[in-house]
């Protein structure tokens, strides 16, 4: 009886689910409490500063040299401020649209995570595919997914019934749907050359022909930047612009709901980096390293390799925030409306001809 | 009968006597001829009076234009000229262009340079020209001022004066920057005790004798007098006398500088924090008015204001030392009903009911006739309403020749106008006394008057049925009352008294009240609505205006018409 | 005189904005490279950082404002509260020593504040108060890490600022007035 259960392919495919999105949510929400400390360490480098080299619990500073060593690293402290998030009184003001104050959290951080879903992060790793859910349609999955983020953003700064938040809310609608369009059509290009829709075999195609960065320069920076914009990160974080707009959307969120935003920035972030590495930079496969593996340990090796594609771009996503000055609303909508849109357009109608060509 | 409404004659109108042409910086300008001087005596028109009528104010320290005149600081030097007399026609020579020639006065071994003539002192004769303006004056000015600062301390950082010191005045706008004179300065005493409320600083003076003259000519008590000579010039005291009159705070008023200072107010405050309120004193039938000093709910000082129909510049010193009880920690500031703590929702509502059941004839009032006229209205309203007798209570004391009133209420005018009382005040306590002995009398209202001390003592008032109190301090009677409401000073809130002359005046707040402590004219409204006795306002403004067209007395006035200085009515 | 400032429009190289990333990430790269070497501000100045070792303030800094005494020891204010008046966010409150307070603790000076008390979680360091001063008994200096359990304890009062005030030599205006004084009591006059 139980036997047929463990062998019932049904139940297999349940139970290996269940087993990797535990995997993948444990193992993202650990990158964002650490590409927080991350971020922290990387722009005080940047601004001739330490960064936080305080925080220990105090059991970690008996070890001897390497207690003292990470605390210096400040590895500890994601836990201080994931318990200062869950510690803080979690202020809900007067004057707010209760239900949807609290639903914006939850909006913003959902999606982010929703992403990661059809992302292959390996290839095999014994007789399992290494992604949650194989779509055919992974694309197109992604972005109707992604595009619901925005919602919670403008919820939160309407339903704050406050001014700063308001703005960053009416920002944040314009520019997110923007850049949208721009990010969906620069991938419609890498769809024309592979001529499939499914990630998976997207990264296939990469493993054996080649990374598609290098067929398509153009729309890699497109999605690059409208990556930026849809993370809210600078130097397009409009949404927030702390000195501006105070904080934008989350100006009055306090505690985890204020964490929850917190979170799905740096899911966001994390997202965006795997989308690209799997849609550019040849997902799991190096340019030696193209066949599925049929060891265990090539099937890690494969993660190993995705995850340190994923580190090198969100290093980039980190660097880029403390080199350059926040955009003008206008120039931002410049960019996106009449450089990047026609771009991608130009892009695919070029593509398109060279494939039409090539294939004749 | 709005006939009977005067309003007091302007401090300088001219009296219909002939007027003089004359130039004040070139604008020609009608004067009249002559004008009163302090004591009201018609005087030939000053320089000084010519320039003020011409909106060109001059400097000056040593007069006031209610002292006689002295001309010794020099700081209201001006430079003018006459015109030129033909000595065999007596005819003004005229110029080319047909203007008359005006000789410009000089000095008589110099004629290079102008020379001055003191205004305050100086008349004016037809076709005189004027240069309050003209670099001469204004160096006349600054000559004047730096050797007046030659011996001057300049402490004004720890001087009392500083912020209202006509010193810092006038060397701001019309002195040099920097002193030249490099000597040691005369140092002269320091602190000087004049008398029990007066401090003298003899480096500070300038020897204007202001003070000397207001207590010799105004005061009547020569007790001031210049001593020494030249640069050791100082006020002084006769020897082993002191300067001790009702009057002597005035002379820190009229004090230019910071040599003459209040004890009282010694180092209590800078000047310039303080609120000027307009208000009134309060301590006689005279109604002088004032002008309080208050900072942060905070009074500091009560000072005089002008007002010709009433005090002039001045006030006593009684008066306007008697402002420290207001501030009284033992002051009254929580509502009571027999005893508790209660509240003025519940106190007024039983108070209500009580009166609206009382039978007629059972009811007394002994108001004050320290209360504000609006007070006494509504409360001689409550009496028409409930059938009670009303009185109030008398005051008397010694008057002075100069302001004190022989009555001390400062509103027994308005007792009488308003009813609560007959022209003898307090001739129906006894009778309110019977009737309480006699036990027709059970409901007793008493505002701002300690009764043991007019005839109803504890025993008797431990007869009454109810007693109603409402007042600032506590006192006997406040101890025993059943519905104690504590009320509000004159400094916090405002309203009107009538003073002894008849004349209506009104007054402002300065101050919150402390605690519980309402206006009486608030808490009054509400109760006399809720009897139905009195409606239909809701400011003091409303009420005046309500009164004035219900008191006969003061048919024609409204509170608008008071003004800062008040309107005479018949008594 | 007018500066006319010459914005010729950017050319299509810079409106890449290629040149601005590059500068962008070579100044960022050179800081983090020397970060990373663990060079910074607090190493050049060979200090360490900053609980441990107090930042060291420029001469001139404008910290918290302190009340300081002469060099016999005796207050310089003499309440004169014009530091009050001044005080853009009345961080300050002095009570005057009044008819019956307590005069000076030197001679001739005849007042000193009975409380001075600055509210240091108002004060904004502005030094109006010190610029205003007539008796130069107020200074701003050099403090600026000021802290404490609670609201009450951020309150200052007179005795308090005095010992952090600490002496200010300089011209004692009034002991000088009291000598020249002293010197006139002698006849003749002594003239220096």
């Amino acid at each position: 009886m139980l036997e047929n259960i463990f062998s019932d392919p049904t139940f297999q495919f349940v139970l290996f689910s269940a087993a990797k999105i535990a995997v993948v949510f444990g193992v993202v929400m650990t990158f964002v409490a650490y590409a927080v400390l991350v971020e922290r360490k990387v722009s005080a480098a940047i601004q001739d500063r330490v960064g936080p080299n305080r925080t220990a619990p105090p059991l970690a500073l008996k070890i001897p040299v390497l207690g003292r060593l990470l605390q210096r690293w400040g590895m500890f402290q994601p836990m201080a401020d994931g318990l200062k998030f869950i510690l803080k009184e979690d202020f809900t003001p007067a004057y707010v649209r209760t239900v949807y104050f609290w639903l914006a959290p939850a909006i913003a951080v959902i999606p982010a995570f929703l992403t990661l879903a059809v992302i292959p992060f390996g290839s095999t790793l014994g007789s399992q595919k290494m992604v949650i859910a194989d779509l055919n349609v992974g694309i197109l999955y992604t972005f109707g997914i992604v595009s619901l983020g925005v919602y919670g953003i403008v919820l939160a700064g309407w339903s704050s019934n406050s001014k700063y938040p308001f703005l960053g809310g009416i920002r944040s609608s314009a520019q997110m749907i923007s850049y949208e369009i721009a990010m969906g059509m620069s991938v419609v290009s890498l769809f024309l050359i592979v001529g499939d829709l499914n990630l998976m075999n997207l990264i296939q195609w990469q493993a054996d022909h080649g990374w598609l960065v290098l067929y398509q320069p153009v729309a890699f920076v497109i999605f690059l930047v409208s990556a930026f914009a849809e993370t809210n990160r600078l130097p397009f974080d409009m949404p927030e612009s702390e000195s501006e707009l105070i904080g934008g959307y989350h100006t009055e969120y306090s505690s985890m709901k204020f964490a929850l935003f917190f979170l799905g920035e740096y899911a966001n972030m994390i997202a965006s980096s795997a989308m690209m590495v799997t849609l550019f930079f040849g997902g799991w496969s190096l340019p030696w390293l193209g066949k599925p593996a049929e060891t265990l340990l090539g099937g890690l090796v494969h993660i190993g390799i995705f995850i340190a594609k994923m580190i090198v771009l969100m290093l980039v996503f980190i660097w880029v925030r403390w080199m350059l000055p926040r955009f003008r609303y206008d120039q931002l909508m410049d960019l996106g409306w009449r450089r990047f849109i026609p771009a991608a357009l130009a892009n695919i109608v070029a593509t398109a001809l060279g494939v039409a060509l090539l294939n004749r | 009968m709005s006939n009977a409404v005067t309003t007091a004659p302007a401090p300088t109108a001219p009296p219909p006597v002939e007027k003089i042409r004359i130039k004040v910086d070139g604008r020609d300008i009608d004067v009249p001829k002559l004008m009163p001087d302090w004591q009201g005596k018609l005087v030939p028109t000053t320089m000084l009076q010519a320039c003020q009528m011409a909106a060109q104010e001059v400097p000056h320290y040593c007069y006031h234009p209610r002292l006689p005149i002295a001309g010794n600081c020099r700081m209201c030097l001006v430079e003018f000229g006459t015109p030129v007399m033909d000595p065999a026609t007596k005819k003004p020579v005229l110029n080319e262009d047909g203007s008359t020639k005006i000789a410009r006065s000089v000095l008589p071994y110099e004629p290079q340079t102008p020379r001055g003539a003191i205004a305050c002192a100086t008349p004016i004769s037809p076709g005189m020209e004027l240069y309050p303006s003209s670099p001469a004056t204004k160096q006349m000015r600054e000559a004047v001022l730096e050797s007046l600062l030659i011996n001057h301390p300049l402490d004004c950082t720890i001087c009392d004066q500083a912020g209202e010191c006509k010193l810092q005045e006038y060397s701001v706008q019309h002195g040099q920057a920097q002193s030249r004179f490099v000597e040691p300065k005369v140092h002269k005493p320091k602190a000087v005790d004049l008398g029990p409320r007066i401090v003298l600083d003899d480096e500070r003076c300038i020897l204007c004798t202001r003070c000397v003259r207001f207590t010799r000519d105004i005061a009547g008590d020569d007790a001031l007098g210049i001593v020494n000579r030249g640069s050791y010039n100082t006020i002084a005291t006769a020897p082993g006398k002191q300067f001790d009159n009702n009057y002597s705070l005035n002379t820190v008023d009229i004090c230019p500088v910071g040599a003459l200072t209040s004890k009282d107010f010694r180092f209590k405050m800078r000047v310039w924090f303080l609120k000027e309120t307009k208000s009134l004193c309060t301590s006689c039938g005279t109604g002088c008015n004032i002008t309080i000093g208050s900072r942060e709910n905070v009074l500091h000082r009560f000072e005089p204001r002008d007002n010709d129909a009433v005090n002039g510049s001045w006030m006593c010193d009684s008066g306007r030392l008697n402002y420290p009880w207001i501030g009284r920690a033992d002051r009254l500031q929580q509502v009571q009903v027999r005893g508790q703590a209660s509240d003025w929702g519940t106190a007024l509502g039983e108070i209500t009911t009580h009166l609206r059941n009382a039978s007629d004839g059972s009811v007394a009032i002994i108001a004050s006739a320290r209360q504000t006229t609006e007070e006494l209205y509504l409360l001689r309203q409550l009496a028409v309403r409930v059938g009670a007798l009303t009185d109030s209570v008398e005051r008397e004391g010694e008057a002075d020749r100069l302001l004190v009133h022989s009555d001390r209420n400062p509103n027994s005018q308005g007792a009488r106008l308003t009813g609560i009382a007959y022209t003898e005040i307090g001739i129906s306590i006894p009778s309110i006394a019977d009737g309480i002995r006699s036990g027709k009398i059970k409901t007793l209202i008493v505002f701002g008057e300690d009764v043991t001390k007019c005839g109803i003592d504890a025993g008797l008032l431990g007869k009454v049925g109810t007693l109603i109190v409402s007042d600032i301090l506590p006192n006997a009677t406040t101890a025993v009352a059943h519905y104690l409401l504590p009320g509000c000073a004159h400094a916090e809130k405002r309203g009107t008294f009538i003073n002894a002359k008849g004349r209506v005046q009104k007054f402002l707040k300065a101050v919150e009240p402390k605690g519980d402590a309402r206006p009486e004219w608030e808490f009054l409204a509400e109760l006399t609505k809720s009897l139905g006795a009195v409606d239909g306002f809701s400011t003091i403004e409303g009420l005046f205006n309500r009164m004035a067209s219900e008191v006969p007395a003061l048919a024609g006035v409204e509170w608008s018409k008071l003004g800062d200085h008040g309107v005479n009515v018949p008594v | 005189m007018t500066k006319v400032v010459d914005r010729s429009p950017l050319n299509f190289y810079e409106r890449t904005y290629l040149p601005a990333l590059m500068e962008g990430f070579k100044i960022t790269a050179r800081h983090f490279a020397r970060s990373v070497q663990g060079k910074n501000t607090a190493t050049d100045l060979g200090d360490g950082y900053y609980p441990e070792v107090p930042w060291r303030v420029a001469e001139g800094y404008r910290g918290a404002p302190y009340l300081v005494s002469d060099q016999d020891g005796a207050t310089k204010c003499v309440s004169c509260q014009l530091c009050e008046f001044i005080c853009p966010p009345k961080a300050i409150k002095i009570t005057p020593p009044g008819p019956e307070g307590q005069g000076a603790d030197r001679p001739n000076a005849e007042k000193m504040p009975r409380e001075f008390e600055i509210n240091m979680l108002r004060c904004i360091f502005c030094g109006l108060c010190q610029e205003v001063c007539p008796e130069e008994a107020i200074f701003l200096q050099q403090h600026y890490s000021l802290t404490g359990l609670n609201r009450e304890e951020m309150i200052y009062n007179k005795e308090k600022l005095l010992k952090l005030g600490g002496v200010h030599p300089g011209i004692q205006k009034w002991k000088h007035k009291l000598e020249e004084a002293r010197d006139q009591e002698s006849f003749p006059v002594k003239v220096d």
